[in-house]
């Protein structure tokens, strides 16, 4: 009982193979910066778009089976969508866009118009129903589309970027509707975003697409403890090292990477010498100093500092030495150490708290 | 005496070569209008207008026309939606042959016309000998005329609008349920409102004024194919006055079109 996919689908010269799957009562967030194919993979759900190859099953139904040529129309699928663009009816006012689905599957026009303002107050919209699209604010649009999308009651809700247009008051306000209502839907929740903030704070779990593959999929800790590429480990904020591994001595190696080489503790458990992997470092576990410190931290680099980001009490130090490494460091170290953005510095940190993943 | 003022005699003075051409054109619209309205019978206007023959004309011409006009929506819708969404082989060649009878003398698509539904034509023979049905020299050949001539106006208005619609709003509305028919009936059509409007509108001025194709293949026949353009033609030579008077009403008709359409086609000053 579940969303299943597993398709290659093509638009233009863009190629997309992705698969995943889906619980019902759960929210899968489709996570990818633009241009991932994320989009894309909407129009497949949604059936806009048939599948060069691959199958799609919803519970029991088998929406596309390119093999054995298989594709359900849009129109019969149970799916409802909040588009990128939101794409309301420009001719109909919000209660008529929000009856539209209802409408379009043969529910008199009264009925499903009491049952779209009925919808619409329980979004907070009640005194909106005769206000045409044109006319509402970005949180009221995003809401009545929000409504129309669970109109019909789907068993597959999609989310394509919802919060995107909105400026930051109104957000954070759709934010917490949104997390009540999908918390309520029943069916399969699939929320697409490049927001990571969005897609952990809504989803139970992340499937990352770069360039139209999936690279990661996990909880949102899974990806924070091991992410699997260099946007990964951007999203969840930790230093990302990829290189070959070279032997150094018995316990240590160093990973070979182009920015500069990292000194790791030799990981039995994985690799042979010569292979590629990647390297995964906490900002929390990296050291700053203002002079060359003495210890037995075997990565000692040194750069200028190219960017202080102050988030709460700590500060997120961009120290630009060969590899560049961020380190996170309280407020208090960043007055005592005198640290300022030009300003030079030591990055230290031990071979052991590298950790060290197949690639 | 404006040149006086010095001002004046820069950008927005117009070289004197070109204000008399342009006097020149305006005369040339203006001195027949003045001709028709000094030589209007304005004391028998009324009873010529009210007497049987023009208002036989008159309502023919509304009904020939106002039925050009919807037959055009009809064919021409579908026509329009096939020329900017579908992908064929021969679209260039649908498209010119649409646009034809736009540039196409009046009076050669009689003859065309003719050739397809006459007595004698390529469809006309079969449907005569078959049905004994004869178009040519009935009401429905003078509505085929005005036809011909007038819907691709409607073609051209739609194709254009559209293109303009964005198709994610129809796609959208696919994923609400909504059957192909019902896109086009709930959204595209509505989507289309002043496309339409202007489309009917012009091809409606057009059937209105339709004369060579109506006379030469349905005739000129009173109260069948005498449209008020072949009403004037035809009184031109025995009721000279009368023919002004009707060629008034003509104006009157095509002025009132451009008045409830300037905002759409005349540029706000």
């Amino acid at each position: 009982m579940s969303l299943r996919v597993d398709v290659r689908a093509r638009r233009g010269t863009f190629i997309v193979e992705a698969a995943f799957h889906a619980e019902p009562g759960r929210t899968l967030a489709l996570l990818g910066p633009n241009g991932a194919g994320k989009s894309t993979l909407v129009d497949v759900l949604a059936g806009l778009l048939p599948p060069e190859a691959g199958t799609v099953t919803l519970e029991a139904i088998t929406l596309d089976d390119a093999t054995a040529g298989t594709h359900t129309d849009p129109e019969a699928r149970p799916v409802g969508v909040v588009f990128q663009g939101l794409l309301l009816f420009p001719h109909l006012s919000a209660a008529e866009n929000v009856a539209f689905p209802l409408r379009a599957r043969g529910i008199p026009r009264q009925e499903a118009l009491r049952r779209a303002t009925e919808l619409l107050a329980d979004l907070g919209l009640a005194d909106r129903v005769s206000a045409r699209p044109r006319d509402l604010s970005g949180g009221e649009a995003q809401r009545v589309a929000l409504a129309r999308a669970l109109a019909a009651e789907p068993r597959l809700l999609l989310l394509d970027e919802p919060l995107s247009a909105l400026d930051v008051r109104s957000r954070t306000q759709i934010r917490a509707l949104l997390r009540r209502t999908l918390v309520e839907f029943p069916g399969v929740r699939l929320l697409v975003t490049h927001d990571p903030v969005e897609a952990m704070t809504l989803a139970d779990r992340l499937v990352l697409l770069e360039d139209g593959r999936v690279t990661q999929a996990g909880t949102a800790q899974e990806v924070r403890a091991a992410p699997r590429t260099r946007y990964a480990a951007d999203l969840v904020g930790v230093n990302f090292f990829e290189g070959r591994l070279e032997r150094l001595d018995p316990g240590a190696g160093r990973i070979a990477a182009p920015e500069g080489d990292v000194v790791v503790a030799w990981p039995h458990d994985i690799g042979t010498e010569g292979e590629s992997v990647i390297g995964i470092l906490r900002p929390a576990d990296v050291a700053l100093h203002v002079q060359e410190p003495e210890g037995s931290a075997r990565n000692v680099l040194r750069g200028p500092i190219s960017q202080i980001a102050i988030e709460g009490e700590r500060a997120r130090i961009h120290v630009d030495s060969s590899p560049p490494v961020v380190a996170e460091v309280t407020l208090g170290s960043v007055a005592r150490l005198g640290l300022h953005e030009g300003s030079d510095a030591w990055a230290s940190f031990k071979a052991v708290e590298v950790r060290v993943l197949p690639p | 005496m404006s040149a006086t003022t010095g001002r004046s005699r820069k950008a927005h003075s117009t070289p004197v070569g070109l204000s008399l051409l342009a006097a020149l054109g305006l005369a040339l619209v203006a001195l027949p209008l003045l001709g028709l309205a000094l030589r209007t019978p304005w004391s028998r206007l009324g009873q010529t207008l009210s007497s049987e023959s023009a208002l036989t004309a008159l309502r023919l011409s509304l009904v020939v026309s106002i039925a050009a006009a919807a037959i055009g929506l009809v064919v021409g819708f579908p026509l329009a939606w096939m020329l900017a969404r579908s992908r064929f082989r021969g679209r260039a060649l649908v498209r010119g042959l649409v646009v034809l009878p736009l540039v196409m003398p009046p009076v050669a698509g009689g003859v065309a016309l003719l050739t397809a539904f006459g007595r004698s034509g390529i469809l006309g023979r079969p449907l005569h000998e078959a049905f004994s049905v004869q178009i040519t020299f009935t009401t429905w050949a003078a509505i085929l005329a005005s036809t011909f001539v007038s819907f691709p106006f409607v073609v051209l208005a739609l194709e254009a609008g559209i293109r303009s619609i964005d198709e994610r709003l129809e796609q959208a509305a696919a994923t609400m349920g909504a059957s192909r028919w019902y896109v086009i009936r709930r959204v595209t059509l509505p989507l289309l409102g002043p496309q339409i409007a202007a489309g009917v509108v012009l091809a409606w001025a057009r059937a209105l004024g339709e004369f060579g194709a109506t006379i030469t293949f349905a005739g000129n026949l009173q109260g069948r194919t005498q449209t008020l353009p072949l009403a004037v033609f035809q009184q031109l030579q025995t009721d000279p006055e009368g023919a002004i008077a009707l060629s008034l009403l003509l104006i009157a008709v095509a002025l009132s079109v451009i008045v409830a359409l300037r905002a759409r086609f005349l540029p706000a000053s």
